[in-house]
């Protein structure tokens, strides 16, 4: 979280950035320092903001993790490094790739259908919809449910509830769902395969409310995508007008 | 539909009339709040105060049930943990074992080698005890709590504790519970040392598990001085069976009597562990706690525009804060105690609930119109957001009640929690907030308006200052041309981040108090987790290294200097030390002889019998072990104890006595060979020695580490921060720059002087400046141009001409060889009689007299620049303090003449049917902004009785001398004017010759625009007029000007003498606008037009097609930038900046930077300048709308921005201008333009593009070179 913030608190600033290096330069020649051409350059900005994504899915992957793996666990986990990085290697990576993924489509997506998503777009509003998805995951790995089927109607509840408050725009609820599903199968397919087990699965090998959290953090990915991707926009925007 | 329109009147007038009340009686109400959350949060001082250590709770045994699980109200002491079986039940079997009597042939071994054999049988009785009754026979196998298997993370316990049947824990662990192993184990101390952790280790170690007893009190040592050995056998039951433990323990007891032993044994105790919060787990909880910081920080930024922000947003957290702390507070009060783990839901709550309505009430309030009533502006804001916060209301409650649908208990009570979070958080924010708001906004204007007294109020005391200041000349003020600095307090600097976040640190002390808050909680873990504190730690350290020591077989004692010179091999004889010592005695020797205790000289040192004595402190043993004892012994089976109870029984004392015999029958060979203990010269040290030296080590290595520590972080901190954090005002590196022109030793580096030029020549206040950057036009009051070379500062040209006067009673124009002076006295006598000053003097001054000549000593200094109307003025209007200005003027800046003027022209004139607007009238409905406006009424005095005579006498390609210019333009060698009387003229700007001219319209040109071959004028009636200049060539060939120097300047068209340039409206749009256009700019074939009506509008050069109208301002433009970029800013008098897109005519972002009109708006690349009636100029990103900073300025002074370059940007004072670096705003010169600064602002200000720049100073115009910026453009 801290990368991400940093990131974030740095991103106003570099968009406006302005360098002393350039009053050197003719102010008609060479408006802009090497680190604004830097963003505004396409694949680089991209870039940075796939990393970013990489980063903050990487890190909520592990916590989020933790929290899971500390419900079974004893009152004194022997060594927390070691509880942290207790699941496979490859699951923080792959969370990391999937976040970066969504958070770049969504925008994407945004601009394919010619609606920019104008709701709530503000970085407290990003951090509440980040809030709400850690406490999403601290109630289905925290709070006693009577039963499987009522933890996933409350779960669903809940991400829909999330997506209402944060998102209300059809095509982040249909990725939303399209991507749950998906990353659902893919789960399914490496348990049957063997590749990793639930401790207590209760659908089919798996647990029943995955797609409920996986479609709640692919609306709080795109919700950070989308946020991330305005600053882009605001600058190619600029530059669209300069030339 | 109604009932919702209904509903929403209703809500709103209500919110209304609650703004009115709180902003009108703040104090009562911020008490009365206060008092309510305090009564709410009365009943949170019966909750326990959290923390981890365990809850006990005594019961006595005889009539002991198992409780149930429902809650029993009767019982009122009974704690609510106290509810069903307890995980286990513990029955401590202590042990205390001796060798008695002590014989002095006994070596150390001895004392635990054959107590602690002792436990094997003792297991056997306590395993095979069967106690059969009526009901059956029961044993130990039935009753004690089976474990199946060990964690597998704790593969080197296995051989330790037990992994299948009964949890039956003793010392006999240690041998995998055979006696065979126990007997043939060479060295048990280093078997029982061998499981030891390394290192520091606060929680319960194998040792204290299988023992039972804290580490230094089983006695299990060489150096033990009681010779008794302690421990236990921990038997944990599963099933609570009284008639089985009780037979179990008269079978002890009756086996091996204690005789002295008077434990009470009626009473269990029942001990709660609460959830412990490891590290794993805060690592989840932190982040949740960063993203809700994160929430907090994202929220609070955007408040602005309030006096405080920093108070407005503890305002905003206090207030969430408390609504938490009320709901919990409610909920304890109704009987609903929190089951929940309060810090980890926290963070959820407050994202729940929200900084959102706070955010949107500061903003709706801050955003109503600042010129009302504090009051008025609270209730407007809250009513205006009155729905939409109701509106939140209720979705979030429905949210919250799905919630509590879900019977999920957990859910369900996070659920209450929120719903009567979000109540009490509604009540705080209308009541206190809304107060706090208003408290702030007033102060906002108390603040605004001491700040602004001087220039507003400012009839008497500012006013004679200037006037008086002309007698006594300010002592600081240096030398013309030289840069002085402002005042610091008037500078708001933009630093790098890096070095923000410095001074941040240091301001605040941070690492300072970081070092002593982590140090003080650093010290309060220890002191709390650790029941005994340091000492625990420290004496297990010595027990622990002790018997270690000893164990190596080596026989040295750890510590001590001298033990090298001891013997290696116990059994010789041979002693190295002369001192006479006791060799240990052979075995066979050792029988029956009864001296003084071995290795003790002191007889009442070690007793000879040791003493076993039961004392009130063994009866709960247990307390002496550390708190997380039984939670890790549970721990090691997977068993949680977190939220979980155990019964602990009283113990089983057994006392053994063993024979000497006994002892050493059960010796190990190789006992003996163990060195005997180290007996040093002084034996009254013997025993103290080891123990303190490690004390001391212990200590000595602590206190070097804490140092070390200190010492470290001290150097930090000095590297972090500078020396001289504590002062005001911040000096520090950056500033060096700035302080340049004059440092403490009197040496000003060269590069600093920037002399402006004063082009001298206009006998009036310039009115009008232009300049296409080689030429330079400018016009005076006095309906006078100029034509200046803005390189070198020649005057080119002078429209009209020297020899051209006017022939007062035609018209028309005599062309004489030369100027004279006489002219001047004609005019002055001239028979209108009326305003003879005007035009007379114009001609009178021109260069003749020198500019600044002395007026009589007795005038302000004021007027020695309007010579022209010092005859016609009562001169004794110095003596009366010009107390009745015009009432529609704006009172803001230096002197203002309009009252003036307009009096003596009162006083002339009679008042006559004039169809041109009076300058009063012209004032009270002004066209342009404020500045503008108070010039045109200057320039107007002259125009109106003027008017007629040259409307009847204007002719074709006349110049029009009588009306002001109110507009000019210059393109390639021609000037556009734009008069007053709504004539447009083309000069030659070489020549000085009158090329053409348009009358198309009559109302005044308020504005032009000239781009490529077009004109564009705007015009007071608020219609735009269109003119293309077409050029018929004789030559047909179009040339461009000579002068190498100017070969690259911007193609613009250039008109040879011999062209017939004719100007042509092309199209005329009538009503542009709705009230009279205030601000026309022309950049990249759009013009751009704002108007008093709120609205800009763009229009398509080519076709004057109007493109987009924006909307979004709330008042008059009044300031408006495009340029190539086709970035378009906007300025209203509301405050507001708006960025357009020009491409889609959609507003990018709008911002409220200003108290009062935008003067006027420049852009960067990445910035946007902005200047305002409230002498603040702020600094916008760009792309984000953000404000950068803002730089404060003195009280009055001029308006004006240009930019330099990217980074470089000049405003206009009084009579000076200043440099600022947009980086940091940092001022880095100030350039006075005169010897007398004597109030003369610069208004309009205009960058050329070699980087100079020109002002209009009073009469003057002033060009300023920048040398440094000229070098880096080279």
């Amino acid at each position: 979280m801290s990368l991400t913030l940093t990131a974030m608190a740095e991103s106003p600033v570099t968009s406006g950035q302005r360098h002393p290096g350039s009053s050197s330069q003719t102010p008609q020649h060479h408006p802009r320092g090497p680190y604004i051409s830097v963003i505004t350059n396409r694949t680089t900005n991209l870039v940075i903001r796939g990393a970013m994504l990489f980063s903050v899915g990487v890190f909520l992957a592990l916590v989020l993790n933790l929290l899971q793996v500390q419900r079974n666990v004893t009152l004194f986990p022997p060594d927390v490094i070691s509880s942290i990085f207790s699941s496979a290697w490859w699951v923080p990576p792959c969370c990391g790739t999937a976040s970066a993924m969504i958070g770049l489509l969504y925008p994407c997506i945004d601009s394919r259908l010619g609606e920019p998503h104008k709701f709530k777009r503000e970085w407290s509003s990003v951090m509440r919809c980040v809030a709400v998805f850690v406490g999403i995951n601290h109630a289905s790995a925290k709070v006693d449910f009577a039963n499987n089927v009522q933890l996933s109607l409350t779960l669903a509840a809940l991400s829909i509830g999330l997506w209402w408050t944060f998102d209300r725009s059809r095509s982040g609820f249909g990725l939303g769902v399209g991507i749950a599903l998906l990353a659902t199968l893919a789960t399914q397919l490496l348990v049957y395969n063997g590749v990793f087990q639930y401790t207590s699965p209760d659908f089919l090998y798996i647990r029943s409310w995955l797609p409920c959290i996986f479609f709640a953090g692919v609306i709080t990915m795109g919700n950070i995508g989308r946020q991330l991707a305005l600053y882009e926009y605001k600058v190619v925007q600029e530059k669209t007008h300069q030339d | 539909m109604t009932l919702r329109e209904r509903l929403r009147e209703k809500i709103s007038a209500a919110f209304y009339r609650h703004g009115l009340l709180c902003a009108s009686y703040p104090v009562p109400i911020i008490l009365f709040t206060s008092a309510s959350i305090l009564t709410c949060c009365y009943p949170l001082l019966r909750l326990p105060l959290p923390g981890t250590g365990p809850v006990e709770f005594t019961t006595g045994v005889r009539d002991y049930t198992i409780p149930s699980h429902e809650p029993q109200g009767d019982l009122g002491e009974q704690p609510d943990w106290y509810r069903g079986p307890p995980v286990a039940y513990i029955q401590q079997v202590l042990v205390k074992a001796a060798v008695s009597p002590w014989e002095s042939s006994l070596v150390p071994v001895d004392v635990f080698r054959s107590p602690l054999g002792r436990v094997f049988t003792l297991l056997e009785e306590i395993r095979n005890h069967v106690h059969s009754d009526s009901s059956g026979m029961r044993s130990l196998e039935a009753l004690c709590l089976q474990v199946t298997d060990l964690l597998p993370g704790l593969r080197r316990m296995h051989s330790v504790m037990p992994e299948h049947g009964c949890l039956l824990v003793s010392p006999g662990n240690y041998w995998q519970n055979q006696r065979e192993l126990f007997d043939s184990d060479p060295d048990l101390l280093k078997t029982v040392q061998k499981h030891e952790p390394k290192g520091l280790h606060t929680s319960a170690t194998l040792r204290d598990l299988l023992f039972g007893v804290p580490g230094k009190h089983t006695g299990v040592s060489h150096y033990s001085r009681k010779r008794v050995v302690t421990y236990t056998i921990t038997i944990v039951l599963g099933i609570y069976d009284a008639r089985f433990l009780g037979s179990l323990r008269t079978r002890l007891k009756q086996l091996h009597p204690s005789a002295n032993c008077s434990l009470r044994e009626d009473h269990m105790v029942h001990v709660h562990f609460k959830e412990e919060i490891g590290i794993a787990e805060l690592i989840p909880l932190v982040t949740t706690y960063i993203i809700l910081f994160a929430y907090i920080y994202f929220s609070t930024r955007k408040i602005d525009m309030v006096k405080s922000k920093w108070g407005l947003a503890l305002a905003a957290v206090v207030t969430v804060l408390s609504s938490l702390l009320m709901s919990v507070g409610l909920c304890t009060l109704f009987g609903l105690t929190p089951t929940l783990n309060g810090g980890e839901i926290f963070p959820y709550l407050v994202v729940v609930i929200g900084l959102e309505n706070v955010l949107v009430l500061t903003k709706s309030v801050v955003s109503t119109p600042v010129d009302l009533e504090v009051k008025l502006r609270i209730a407007q804001g809250l009513s205006n957001e009155s729905w939409s916060i109701m509106k939140n209301m209720a979705t979030e409650l429905c949210i919250i009640l799905i919630g509590y649908f879900t019977l999920v208990p957990a859910i369900q009570e996070f659920c209450l929690f929120a719903v009567v979070g979000l109540v009490s958080d509604f009540f705080l924010q209308m009541f206190f907030f809304t107060t706090v708001l208003s408290i702030d906004i007033r102060r906002m204007e108390l603040a605004d308006l001491n700040r602004r007294l001087p220039a507003e109020a400012g009839l008497p005391p500012p006013k004679p200052g200037p006037l008086r200041m002309r007698e006594v000349p300010p002592p600081p003020r240096p030398s013309p041309h030289t840069i002085t600095l402002q005042a610091p307090a008037f500078r708001n600097l933009r630093l790098p981040k890096r070095l923000r976040v410095i001074y941040f640190l240091a301001r605040t002390r941070l690492a300072q108090r970081i070092i002593m808050v982590g140090t003080v909680i650093w010290i309060g873990i220890l002191v709390y987790t650790d029941p005994a504190g340091l000492r625990t730690y420290l004496a297990a350290q010595v027990s622990e290294q002790s018997p270690h020591g000893d164990s190596v077989g080596g026989g040295l004692p750890p510590h001590l200097g001298v033990a090298a010179v001891f013997p290696r091999d116990p059994t010789s004889t041979l002693s190295v030390l002369p001192a006479p010592e006791p060799t240990p005695l052979p075995e066979n020797q050792s029988q029956g002889y009864h001296g003084p205790a071995r290795a003790d000289p002191h007889p009442q040192v070690p007793p000879s019998v040791p003493q076993i004595s039961w004392g009130p402190e063994d009866e709960e043993g247990w307390r002496r072990l550390s708190f997380r004892h039984w939670p890790s012994l549970f721990s090691y089976y997977n068993i949680t104890l977190a939220k979980r109870y155990i019964s602990i029984l009283p113990v089983i004392p057994v006392t053994l006595h063993l024979s000497p015999q006994e002892a050493i029958e059960m010796r190990h060979p190789q006992d003996t060979r163990h060195p005997p203990p180290t007996i040093p010269k002084v034996p009254a040290d013997l025993q103290t020695v080891p123990a303190d030296l490690t004390l001391y080590k212990v200590a000595a290595l602590g206190l070097a580490a804490g140092v070390l520590l200190v010492l470290l972080l001290f150097f930090l901190y000095r590297i972090l921060c500078p020396r001289n954090y504590g002062q005001n005002g911040v000096p520090h590196g950056r500033r060096r720059r700035g302080d340049l022109p004059c440092d403490d030793y009197g040496y000003s580096p060269p590069v600093s002087e920037i002399s402006p030029l004063l082009l001298r020549g206009h006998s009036m206040d310039i009115e009008c400046l232009a300049s296409d950057g080689m030429l330079l036009a400018s016009c005076c009051l006095a309906g006078q141009i100029r034509v200046w070379d803005a390189q070198t500062g020649d005057c080119l040209t002078v429209i009209p001409k020297h020899g051209l006067r006017r022939c007062s009673s035609g018209g028309c124009w005599d062309q004489r060889d030369a100027w004279d002076g006489m002219s001047g006295g004609v005019d002055l006598e001239s028979p209108d009689g009326r305003e003879p000053s005007i035009s007379g003097d114009g001609l009178s001054e021109d260069e003749g007299y020198p500019l600044r000549r002395r007026a009589a000593p007795s005038r302000p200094t004021l007027f020695n620049d309007q010579p022209d109307l010092t005859p016609l003025i009562d001169t004794n209007f110095t003596s009366q303090p010009p107390s009745h200005p015009h009432p529609a003027t704006p009172p803001r800046e230096g002197f203002d003449f309009g009252g003036l003027v307009e009096r003596a022209y009162m006083e002339h004139e009679p008042p006559s049917p004039s169809a041109y607007p009076s300058p009063s009238s012209v004032s009270s409905s002004p066209p342009m902004g404020a500045q503008l406006h108070r010039r045109r009424s200057l320039g107007d005095a002259p125009a109106p009785q003027c008017q007629e005579r040259a409307s009847a006498a204007v002719m074709q390609a006349t110049p029009d001398w009588d009306s002001s210019v109110w507009a000019l333009e210059l393109r390639g060698n021609l000037i556009a004017a734009g008069r007053s009387s709504g004539k447009l003229e083309l000069w030659d700007a070489v020549e000085g010759l009158l090329r053409c001219s348009n009358e198309d319209g009559n109302s005044g040109i308020t504005a032009l625009a000239f781009l490529n071959n077009r004109i564009v004028a705007a015009r007071l009636n608020g219609s735009l007029d269109f003119f293309t200049v077409e050029m018929n060539k004789p030559s047909g060939l179009l040339q461009y000007r000579g002068p190498p120097s100017r070969v690259n300047m911007p193609p613009s068209p250039c008109y040879s003498n011999e062209d017939m340039i004719s100007c042509q409206l092309t199209r005329s749009v009538q009503c542009a606008h709705q009230k009279p256009i205030t601000v026309l700019r022309a950049a990249a074939g759009r013009v751009v037009t704002g108007s008093q009506d709120h609205t800009v509008r763009v229009y398509r050069l080519e076709d004057s097609c109007c493109l987009f109208t924006l909307q979004g301002h709330s008042g008059g433009i009044t300031a408006i930038y495009i340029d190539q970029t086709m970035v378009l800013a906007s300025g209203g008098q509301d405050g507001a900046i708006c960025l357009w897109d020009v491409l889609t005519g959609s507003r990018v972002s709008h911002v409220y930077g200003h108290r009062g009109d935008v003067t006027s708006l420049v852009c960067t690349n990445s910035c946007v300048i902005s200047s305002g009636l409230d002498d603040l100029i702020c600094i916008w990103d760009r792309s984000t709308g953000i404000k950068l900073y803002s730089i404060q300025q003195e009280v009055g002074c001029g308006a004006s921005l240009g930019v330099i370059s990217e980074s470089l940007l000049v405003t206009g004072g009084q009579g000076c201008v200043s440099f600022w670096d947009l980086n940091y705003g940092d001022l880095i010169q100030t350039v006075y333009l005169g010897q007398s600064s004597d109030g003369q602002g610069v208004r309009q200000l205009v960058v050329l593009d070699n980087a100079a720049i020109v002002c209009d100073f009073g009469s003057e115009l002033s060009l300023v070179y920048v040398p440094s910026v000229l070098e880096k453009l080279d």
